[in-house]
């Protein structure tokens, strides 16, 4: 604990908010420059500052949870590899490396080392979602990482102000969206600069060389608070196990959990091993939505930040898919890696059932279609997007789940409108989905219903990564579970919920999302919850009559 | 009263007051009166029968009434708006309730998202569509539009909102629906998204249409009794309605368009600094309202306060963007922030000082009201440093206790934290400072803008007594707190501008323009928007500003560029590209070599140049007169006790300059002088605080 107190001890907190606030302007430069419709339009990214050590100080709340440890790790490998003491003003890294980075090829992760009276003093890193980084595409289909597209060790990506020329030619020349991803790489790099000019003027208003001390004082109260709440939780160890559907066979993910004075330890023994296809996930990913799930439960209002994360620690066999080494194929990672949240969950509503949901859709439904534009022309190749859509999410003890919502995810949907603008597909639905929601006393939120057709009379790839077709989200304590997840054509055909995929010109294509699952007996339903229901048709009046025992 | 002079009559409904304001040539009265939420023209036709009175003049000597209205956000917020029913296009009946499909807050399990003004049972669908192109996909089923109507009129519907996707490309299925309506429906209220906001996003631009048609019997009821019952009293003259954007408009504009009126309020607060901004010249003013229970900052550039084009009404997570109802119309970009003398202190589990956005509000109040409010407010935190003087806080109407605040912050803050009473005031001081500097220099970079060139204008009970700190941990050097700021909405009404702005989505690359097409459309927008804004202009000379919202190819988020006001022709292409890369570079640093630019949709305002006061002269300083008392202030810096001097406002002529530190007291607040400011009135008798040379 530091000895600060007095005036010191009231600044080192102003300068706390301003660091948060310094991140949160990061992340907003970014956004608002962004090519990728899915970093602009949803929010797929992450921007964060960390002190020389590589200790995370603070992060931006405007991004997602799949970056919240990752990229904090990934700045302790850029310093490995570039010593601090090597870095010039001006300089700029990048690596799109999986393991070093986020988790798959499709994020950049670009690290800025911050200079003030020519000293290093910080780095800022960020980190977003490219839509093309050729090889396979963003589909599961690639059976090694060097399938899935352009793989860009550590290296310099500006040096002293001078772009790396060579780099971004081999960028622009290994994706399908040049112009997106050489307009990304550019924006990663400025959303940096605009955060490290902030940092400064801070410094230099509170008059400071070194974060030190301002970042040994956010890591301690962070760490504290986060062990006060965890202190409030019994000791003890839990598990839990649940089977998703995988590529081409299930995968059970288990989970021991395990609460003590030091923490909250996640271990993953009991876990799949990993699939020869791209649903593995590397450690970093897996830490990050394992510490997210119980982030919300333990340390929902305490800033993310090296501190507040070291107490709660994740461990899981080599060669389990929630540890999968190099060269696994990886592209799709998130599939299995939202679904941990759901894991830790089913451990922790053994203890306190109150605070935590029932199973949800979890898992992104985006539709990563691909396929030639009107013209033929545009980019390198024709169109490649990921269109962000979702299920229901899981009943809450105290209130339903929310429909068509991403959790564990933090990425905003597509709008259609931009979707139709970026690709020659239109969209003939996409509304909620009645009778999705899993029956119970609180009910599980509503999927949706999409259909799809090519606008130019052409086929389109649709490269599938779904999850929950086999295995909906289950109910609890006496609770129904939510509706299980389809993909199919319009003509009937069912199509398989993961890989690459052709729609023919004139069919369509059916996505229907999962609902979440409810939490207890659908008979406690109030009645007035029930007929609200029946009247807005989320649940139709047979299925009321059926399982809710609704009579009017 | 005086023969001839120009009278001119405001009006600021607001949720609990309302706000008169009644100019006879340059002479002003004001009056303060309870809001009737019932029927709100009571309150105005009362007040303004007291306030003629105060003038000794008739309703018939009015030339111009200017009102401003919080009932259509009101309407929203307290959901007292018309049965609203939605159409759409077939396979979107959820728009609303599928919105972002995110969380506005990341790590909280229990949130709720916002609930839509028409429920899903008043949602239909119809068979159309039109794609991105505008082009018809599939044509509209005319008969299943009339179909709608029995239903609509068995379920009592009063207002219809008309929304399908693309209709920003292509009006016509929306319009065409919205006959068949009306001619089924007579006499029922009808709003076409692609008439309200005619832009791309189809969560963004249905809740706006919805919102429109949630307040348009509501408000149309209002303003047609407000007419009505003017025409009785033999009133003669002009009736303008204030928007969202700053610009006055017609009734009967206002009635089409109800959804423009929200926000008034606020936006009267920006044109009143705006005014102050022009009196003394300042063309870079950053405005800091402060009341009691939030802060709002809005940046004006040469006496025009900025302008955004979407705002949320209706938080349900007070001030977490996304928690809202969307609505895309222009608004005067403000930041609302739950920081205000009434915000409540604690100590969260970091053990960190945190303010808000909980409020004490009027009851039971900061501590030192003494009516039982136990937790500690920033204004206890002042009255605890020194700041406020405890027998003479609102005019002497209300005494305070500091030693209840003392107390109060000891219990919350103090003792968590092992400091005195003092140093606790202190760091919540410092901390309600930050919240808003924060805020502050967030905002200003989101525009573009260096917060620390800016002049800071104070007004509201509690920002004269934060403004200097702020100022301080901005860098700004000048700091302005001007007289009479309790209705600084309603006197901002006074001199906001006939306006209208209208906004088009059209894609145009720079590489590939199409001149006469855009100049087309601009000159279609020109006329449009002028029509609107002459018949009300009474011949004053009316204004344009032309604006492209432009970006690189492949972006999803614009910059807005000004074009000059005539057709454009290939040799300005170059220009513009120039100005797009220049802009760019300032607000994000790295501009992209080589990447193609594009315009997606056009903008027109059409404007009267707004009643700015003249330039006040400069006074000659004088050292004020003897301090009327002196106040031990707690030094936070220091951590000691000083004594600084007290004066009156009122006691302070023109050119009277004093030195920091030091407090002016009046009636409505006070204004704290820190030690790094100096400060004097100026010739209109606004403090004016410089920061002494270094």
């Amino acid at each position: 604990m530091s000895k600060a107190s007095g005036a010191s001890l009231i600044d080192l907190q102003i300068m706390w908010h301003r660091l948060i606030a310094v991140v949160e302007e990061q992340a907003q430069v970014l956004l608002r420059t962004a090519f990728s419709p899915i970093v602009r339009e949803c929010g797929d990214l992450s921007a964060g500052v960390f002190d020389l050590k590589g200790r995370m100080l603070a992060q931006a709340v405007t991004g997602t949870p799949g970056h919240v440890n990752s990229m904090a790790e990934s700045v302790k490998h850029f310093i490995a590899q570039f010593p601090i003491e090597t870095m010039k003003e001006g300089d700029a890294y990048i690596t799109n490396d999986p393991w070093m980075g986020t988790g798959h090829l499709n994020d950049f992760v670009v690290t800025t080392p911050c200079f003030k009276d020519g000293k290093p003093v910080a780095l800022f890193s960020c980190t977003s979602h490219l839509m093309d980084i050729g090889g396979i595409g963003f589909g599961p289909d690639a059976t090694d990482v060097f399938m899935e597209g352009l793989y860009i060790p550590m290296l310099k990506l500006i040096d002293q102000g001078v772009v790396n020329e060579t780099l971004m030619a081999m960028i622009r020349t290994n994706t399908r969206l040049p112009i997106d991803t050489e307009g990304d790489t550019y924006s990663l790099a400025g959303c940096n600069d605009v955060g490290c000019e902030r940092l400064v003027e801070m410094m230099t208003e509170f008059d400071i060389d070194t974060l030190d001390e301002l970042g040994d004082y956010i890591c301690d109260r962070s760490r504290e608070a986060v062990l006060a709440e965890i202190a409030k939780l019994p000791k003890g160890t839990w598990r839990n196990t649940m089977v998703v559907d995988g590529y081409d066979a299930p995968v059970t993910l288990a989970a021991t959990l395990t609460i003590s004075d030091e923490g909250i330890h996640v271990d993953f023994d009991g876990t799949s091993a990993a699939s020869r296809f791209g649903i593995n996930v590397p450690l970093s990913y897996t830490i990050a939505y394992t510490v997210f799930g119980l982030g919300c439960v333990v340390a929902s209002q305490i800033p993310n930040n090296a501190g507040s994360l070291s107490p709660l620690t994740v461990s899981a066999p080599p060669g389990a898919i929630l540890n999968a080494p190099k060269p696994a194929p990886v592209a799709s990672r998130h599939i299995i890696g939202q679904m941990l949240p759901d894991v830790v969950f089913g451990c922790l509503r053994q203890i306190i059932p109150e605070r935590v949901p029932a199973e949800g859709t979890s898992c992104l439904w985006n539709l990563n279609v691909r396929g030639q534009t009107r013209s033929g022309a545009g980019g390198n190749y024709g169109f490649s997007m990921a269109v962000t859509s979702n299920g229901g999410t899981g009943a809450r003890f105290a209130k339903d789940g929310l429909s068509a919502t991403a959790y564990p995810s933090g990425v905003r949907g597509t709008p259609v409108e931009i979707a139709e603008t970026q690709t020659p597909l239109i969209f003939w639905r996409k509304e909620l989905r009645p009778d999705s929601g899993g029956a119970g006393r609180t009910r599980g939120g509503l999927g949706q219903i999409i259909e799809v057709g090519s606008g130019v009379d052409a086929p389109f790839d649709i490269l599938a990564a779904f999850d929950r077709i086999d295995h909906p989200p289950r109910g609890r304590d006496g609770g129904k579970n939510g509706e299980a997840g389809y993909v199919g054509l319009k003509s009937g055909k069912k199509l398989r919920g993961k890989g690459f995929q052709q729609v023919p010109p004139d069919d369509r294509l059916v996505v229907l999302t999962p609902g979440g699952a409810g939490i207890g007996d659908p008979r406690e339903r109030a009645p007035t919850a029930v007929s609200d229901d029946i009247e807005s048709g989320l649940v139709s009046a047979d299925n009321a009559v059926a399982v809710y025992g609704y009579t009017r | 009263m005086l023969e001839g002079a120009e009278v001119r009559l405001a009006v600021d409904i607001g949720g609990t007051f309302t706000d008169i304001v009644l100019d006879v040539g340059q002479d002003r009265k004001t009056r303060k009166l309870l809001t009737t939420p019932q029927r709100p023209e009571q309150a105005v036709l009362d007040g303004m029968r007291l306030i003629l009175a105060d003038a000794r003049a008739h309703i018939s000597d009015i030339d111009v009434f200017i009102h401003g209205t919080t009932l259509a956000t009101n309407a929203i917020i307290e959901r007292r708006g018309a049965k609203t029913a939605l159409i759409a296009t077939d396979g979107f009946r959820d728009v609303l309730d599928i919105g972002t499909e995110s969380r506005y807050d990341q790590y909280d399990l229990s949130i709720d998202k916002p609930k839509p003004l028409a429920p899903r049972s008043l949602r239909f669908t119809v068979p159309e569509r039109i794609d991105a192109h505008g082009a018809v996909r599939l044509p509209l089923d005319e008969a299943a539009v009339r179909a709608l109507a029995p239903r609509l009129r068995a379920l009592k519907v009063e207002s219809v909102a008309i929304a399908f996707l693309h209709s920003y490309a292509n009006p016509e299925h929306e319009r065409r629906t919205a006959a068949i309506i009306s001619e089924e429906m007579p006499g029922i209220s009808v709003t076409v998204s692609s008439a309200v906001c005619p832009e791309i996003r189809e969560y963004e631009r249905t809740s706006t249409a919805v919102a429109n048609a949630y307040v348009q019997p509501l408000i149309d009821g209002y303003l047609a009794r407000m007419s009505d019952a003017l025409q009785v009293e033999q009133y003669r003259g002009a009736i303008y309605l204030v928007t969202s954007g700053g610009g006055v408009t017609s009734i009967e504009t206002a009635r089409r368009f109800p959804v423009r009126l929200v926000e008034s309020g606020p936006a009267g607060g920006a044109i009143f600094a705006a005014q102050i901004a022009a009196r003394l010249g300042e063309s870079k003013v950053l405005s800091f309202d402060m009341g009691g229970t939030t802060a709002k900052i809005c940046l004006i550039e040469k006496y025009q306060p900025e302008t955004s084009r979407v705002f949320e009404v209706d938080r349900a997570a007070r001030f977490l963007k996304g928690s809202g109802l969307p609505v895309r119309i222009p608004v005067i970009e403000m930041v609302e922030i739950g920081a205000g003398g009434g915000s409540i202190a604690h100590v969260d589990a970091m053990k960190r000082v945190t303010v808000g956005p909980e409020s004490a509000s009027s009851e039971p109040g900061p501590a030192c009201y003494g009516r039982g409010g136990l937790r500690p407010a920033v204004t206890d935190a002042d009255v605890a440093l020194g700041m406020i003087d405890p027998d003479d806080f609102a005019g002497g109407t209300i005494k305070l206790d500091p030693e209840l605040s003392k107390q109060a912050l000891l219990r919350a803050v103090g003792e968590p934290l092992g400091l005195s009473a003092e140093t606790a005031a202190y760091a919540v001081h410092e901390v309600v400072c930050e919240n808003m500097a924060s805020a502050a220099r967030v905002h200003a970079v989101e525009r573009g803008e260096i917060v620390g060139q800016h002049t800071l204008i104070a007004f509201g009970g509690a920002a004269p007594l934060h403004a200097a700190r702020v100022a301080e941990k901005i860098g700004v050097s000048r700091v302005i707190v001007p007289s009479n700021a309790g209705v600084g909405s309603a006197v901002g009404f006074l001199a906001a501008p006939i306006a209208y702005e209208l906004v088009r989505s059209r894609h145009v690359r720079l590489d590939d323009f199409d001149t006469d097409g855009v100049s087309d459309l601009l000159q279609e927008m020109v006329t449009e928007a002028r029509a609107l804004v002459e018949t009300g202009a009474a011949g004053a000379p009316v204004r344009e500003r032309r604006a492209a919202f432009m970006r690189y190819v492949g972006q999803g988020h614009e910059i807005s560029i000004e074009l000059p006001n005539r057709r454009l022709a290939t040799t300005d292409l170059a220009g513009l590209r120039q100005k797009f890369e220049a802009d760019y570079a300032a607000m994000f640093e790295r501009p992209i070599p080589g990447a193609a630019i594009e315009v997606l949709s056009w903008s027109v305002l059409a404007t009267t140049e707004a009643r700015n006061p003249p330039r006040v002269a400069d006074v000659a300083r004088m050292p004020a007169g003897k301090a009327s008392g002196m106040r031990k202030f707690f030094d936070g810096r220091a951590g000691e006790l000083i004594e600084i001097p007290l004066y009156r406002r009122e006691d302070m002529a023109p050119g009277a300059t004093i030195a920091g530190p030091a407090v002016i007291a009046e009636d409505e607040t006070s204004t704290f002088v820190s030690t790094s400011f100096d400060a004097h009135i100026d010739g209109a008798g606004s403090i004016v605080m410089e920061r002494k040379a270094a």
